[in-house]
């Protein structure tokens, strides 16, 4: 398969990016791992289950309808159930290229090829969540997890819910989770609300969504904890309660103010991250965790623009105004025409970033987080490594996530350090970089053998001294 | 310019070389500090796989290093065995013709008359030794001797059992020199360290870290991919690798080699390597080595096709151009000792260099052992081209 | 309410996956996950190390924490594959390979 542009996640960066470089004549394909466009935020009903009214679960609905009837009346080629594995650079002689590896899924036992011209990453971003005791129990999801599951599998995890840690997912959650028929019995936020309040400025855009959440959950009968942590889970084989506390101004807890939620679910959020594979291994520069990217979202690699999550997490209108305007820059490129940028997205794009910024620094974790951290609270689940071998590792000399890694395997399993790395940092005190993947996916070593026989034989292998296994 | 310590030798490289030079530097009785810009095992030894191999060597001054090693790895076991994951689980070398068998053979009968233990496997026992293998394989030798370490384990914990002082984190900018040539000390971005010798056990970095001491040393980077599968139960016993290569006669190419080592793990992965490339210090994923890696690996091990990898890495083996360490005091440099250019044999050959480095900051350098690893063989020629 | 009412679904006819040997009903559409989290069972895998009990975690396939055994195919993510007529589910015991 070829096409000009490859845009890489259909949420609403790369629907957007799509669409506008479409729009300007460029040919398009859009890949996504989903069974159905739309992300995690514009998240649709498994089609099988005939969803009369799926807005129930959503916001912002009408953008999703318009995004969704322009894909449809376009001629970009929608490839869904490809989970992209690995992005190359090509060079064909006369141009160079990106050749895109996705296997098909859900099997995930074939692979397919793209070959682009040019490459927009929109690959979204995945929740943060930081360790406490018990936080391995099943019936501990994230906040988005719970989400997904309810806006995809129109499921619930339990009858009763506690939704827990910071930032603006939980006000959401914990409302759907409420109308879907969840007894919540409280948000817990550890950000308190003059904190909140002292960001009230920027987030102006923010507080009519923010005040109908409130409004909602009262109606629910949904306690708000502000100012408050989730200790530990409670539970043998699931979670059967949590217990809560109140955090002091430095963000440490407050004594004697423990108390225990009976509850089926703990849906928890610390945060977002970035998904940062394609673009790392495509040798993209990063800004701290995030896809560094220019005003017209090109990242430093000539032919990869990057919008949405990827560049820093700010939310779905931030992603569309990014996607937006990276479909434009693309167009201009491909065709050798000055990019000519679109005014309200620009102006949307620096209010949404400067929005997404002051909720950052207003929704961080409690600053003592690591003190409820017990040496014996798992902190890689994959690997099953304690917060006390993690503290270790330091006294053996390990300095940054990599080592930590190499004498610990915190990070090794089958997630490579994609929910660890941000407990692990924050244990060890070292800074958070996300590791080179080359696998965004795990991929059959059958596939991988396949496309061997494709290529021209090895020239002869060398003589046995240097010939040797290692 | 905060600190200015005073030490017997200083260990610039806090890898595996590193680590079993200031062990048994430690044992002699000096003073060690270790020094290093990145933490423990962030170079080649964060990036290997723990080999301690004999059978992939030919008879000669390597080969005895190796044996030395060996032996020494035996008795560091006795002491830190379960916290290194030391596994003496022997290799295993196929041959897939006929033609490769007879090579294998031949270089297995070298390495007998060195002392090596190279037992013939007849293609029909091979199952009894590994009964996961292909089928069709015409013979191979077993190698009881070959074992593991997990690397980046080892040299931590060879680095706490010398009692060395670790500065991690300090970059080497300068080997201190006095106007008439002697070594006295490094000076790093936090400081300077004097001592009356250093060793460079720098790995890849050696050949730089010897520029920093006006020294010229040709040490360069070769690149190999490995590939790691999802956690699997203990299939694949040894380390069990082809010996095809053995009827190829090949010049020292630049470009892509592979030949399949396979390995299973106690962590529960399968370890897949080999590939070598000179490409420079290149990180870039190169899906055409892990291409050959995994086919490799399944014509050794039909199973592992539905096997999922789920990650792959590159590391730098330090080479110098005749495949031998440089190993002892540089005569060019009075006080400076050179630990480094093992190119994939590092963690295996750790012990065996520590060992002859003591022995020459103790005054034992006249030892024929360290002729062959002579730091001022090459002739001082600019080396740069493989640099970035 | 409950969420099919809430979004007013009318799913095509249910059919029965197996899981563990017991028969649990199944809507068209649903992952494995969601079809477990229906019947009530929040756990189907348990941990090399310590075999401790495991299901959804990040649900979106970032996590590998809900890995589970299908049709004799190991280390399925279950919160990305749809579960199907017929499907034998099992609980993923360490790493779902026999030995």
């Amino acid at each position: 398969m070829r096409t000009d542009l490859a845009v890489i996640g259909a949420g609403p960066a790369g629907l957007a990016g799509a669409l506008a470089a479409h729009a300007r004549g460029v040919r398009v394909t859009l890949v996504d791992a989903a069974p159905a466009p739309g992300g995690q935020f514009h998240r649709q009903p498994a089609s099988g289950l005939r969803a009369a009214r799926p807005q129930a679960l959503h916001h912002q609905w009408r953008t999703w309808t318009r995004l969704h009837a322009a894909l449809a009346a376009s001629t970009v080629r929608l490839l869904t159930d490809h989970h992209v594995w690995c992005v190359e650079r090509v060079s064909d002689g006369r141009a160079d290229g990106f050749v895109v590896h996705a296997l098909l899924g859900p099997e995930q036992e074939r692979s397919v090829e793209l070959h682009a011209t040019a490459l927009l990453l929109a690959t979204g971003g995945y929740e943060t969540v930081l360790p406490f005791p018990g936080w391995t129990l099943p019936g501990v999801v994230t906040a988005g997890g719970a989400q997904a599951m309810l806006k995809a599998g129109l499921v619930v995890p339990g009858r009763t819910a506690v939704v827990a840690g910071t930032g603006p997912l939980l006000l959401p959650v914990a409302t759907a989770l409420a109308a879907a028929g969840v007894s919540v019995a409280a948000v817990v936020e550890s950000t308190g609300p003059r904190r909140l309040a002292r960001y009230g400025g920027a987030l102006a855009g923010k507080l009519p969504e923010a005040a109908g959440y409130a409004v909602r959950l009262l109606r629910h009968r949904v306690p708000c904890l502000a100012r408050h942590t989730v200790l530990r889970a409670h539970g043998d084989d699931r979670v059967t309660g949590v217990t809560v506390a109140a955090l002091d101004a430095q963000g440490r807890v407050r004594p004697r103010t423990e108390r225990f939620l009976p509850c089926h679910t703990l849906a928890v959020s610390h945060g977002m991250l970035p998904h940062t594979d394609l673009a790392t291994t495509l040798g993209c520069r990063l800004d701290g965790t995030a896809v560094a990217v220019d005003d017209q979202q090109r990242t430093d690699v000539p032919g990869v623009w990057a919008a949405g999550e990827a560049t820093g997490t700010g939310g779905a209108s931030l992603a569309l105004a990014e996607g937006h305007l990276a479909g434009r820059s693309v167009a201009a490129r491909l065709h050798g025409t000055p990019y000519t940028p679109a005014p309200a997205a620009v102006a949307a794009r620096a209010r949404l970033r400067r929005a997404a910024d002051a909720l950052h620094r207003a929704c961080t974790p409690p600053a003592h987080w690591t003190d409820q951290v017990t040496d014996g609270t798992v902190v890689c689940r994959c690997e099953e490594v304690t917060a006390g071998e993690v503290r270790e590792a330091l006294g053996l000399g390990a300095g940054d996530l990599r080592s930590v890694k190499l004498l610990t395997r915190a990070g090794m399993g089958w997630c490579q350090g994609r929910i660890c790395g941000p407990a692990v940092a924050g244990l060890t005190g070292c800074r958070l970089t996300p590791p080179r993947r080359p696998f965004a996916q795990p991929v059959p070593l059958g596939v991988l053998a396949a496309q061997h026989r494709h290529e021209p034989r090895a020239e002869p292998t060398p003589p046995p001294a240097e010939e040797g296994p290692s | 310019m905060g600190e200015s310590l005073t030490c017997d030798v200083v260990v610039v490289g806090a890898g595996m070389t590193g680590a079993a030079c200031a062990l048994y530097a430690a044992r002699a009785g000096l003073d060690v500090t270790v020094v290093d810009r990145g933490p423990v095992a962030g170079g080649t030894t964060g990036a290997g796989e723990g080999n301690l191999l004999v059978s992939d060597k030919t008879p000669g001054p390597e080969l005895d290093l190796a044996l030395l090693s060996l032996r020494l790895w035996g008795e560091l076991a006795q002491e830190l065995g379960k916290e290194i994951e030391y596994d003496p689980k022997g290799g295993l070398v196929v041959a897939g013709t006929p033609r490769a068998l007879t090579s294998l053979e031949r270089l297995a009968a070298g390495q007998r008359a060195a002392g090596v233990r190279a037992e013939p496997v007849p293609a029909d026992r091979l199952a009894d030794l590994e009964p996961h293998l292909a089928p069709d394989l015409a013979g191979g030798v077993h190698y009881p001797q070959d074992a593991q370490v997990m690397p980046a384990l080892a040299a931590a914990h060879l680095l706490r059992a010398s009692g060395a002082r670790l500065l991690t984190g300090h970059e080497v900018t300068r080997v201190l020199r006095t106007r008439d040539g002697t070594v006295y000390g490094v000076r790093t971005d936090r400081g300077e360290l004097h001592a009356p010798a250093v060793v460079n056990a720098a790995g890849t970095w050696g050949g730089e870290l010897a520029a920093r001491a006006g020294v010229s040393l040709p040490v360069l980077p070769r690149r190999g991919f490995v590939l790691v599968t999802e956690p699997l139960p203990p299939r694949i016993r040894r380390k069990v690798y082809a010996a095809d290569y053995v009827a190829d006669v090949a010049g020292d190419s630049a470009a892509l080699q592979t030949s399949p080592v396979v390995e299973g793990t106690a962590a529960g992965p399968v370890l897949i390597g080999a590939s070598r490339e000179r490409v420079g210090f290149d990180r870039t994923l190169s899906l055409p080595a892990v291409r050959a890696l995994a086919a490799g690996a399944i014509r050794l091990f039909p199973f592992l096709t539905t096997v999922r990898a789920i990650r792959t890495y590159a590391g730098f083996r330090p080479y110098l151009p005749d495949h031998l360490p440089a190993i002892g005091p540089d005569p060019r440099a009075p006080g400076l000792l050179h630990a480094c250019g093992h190119e994939g044999a590092g963690i295996g050959l750790a012990p065996g260099t520590g060992h002859l480095i003591a022995r020459a900051l103790t005054g034992h350098a006249t030892e024929p052992a360290f002729a062959a690893f002579r730091p001022d063989r090459f002739p001082d020629a600019p080396h740069q081209e493989d640099r970035r | 309410m409950n969420p099919l009412e809430l979004a007013r679904a009318r799913p095509g006819p249910a059919f029965t996956v197996e899981f563990d040997g017991r028969r649990v009903p199944a809507l068209p559409g649903r992952t494995v996950a969601a079809v477990l989290w229906e019947a009530g069972v929040t756990s189907w895998r348990s941990t090399r190390r310590g075999g401790r009990p495991r299901g959804v975690f990040c649900g979106i396939g970032v996590c590998f924490d809900c890995l589970v055994t299908v049709n004799d195919r190991p280390g399925q993510r279950a919160c990305l594959v749809p579960a199907r007529p017929g499907d034998v589910i099992r609980t993923q015991e360490g790493t779902g390979h026999a030995d």
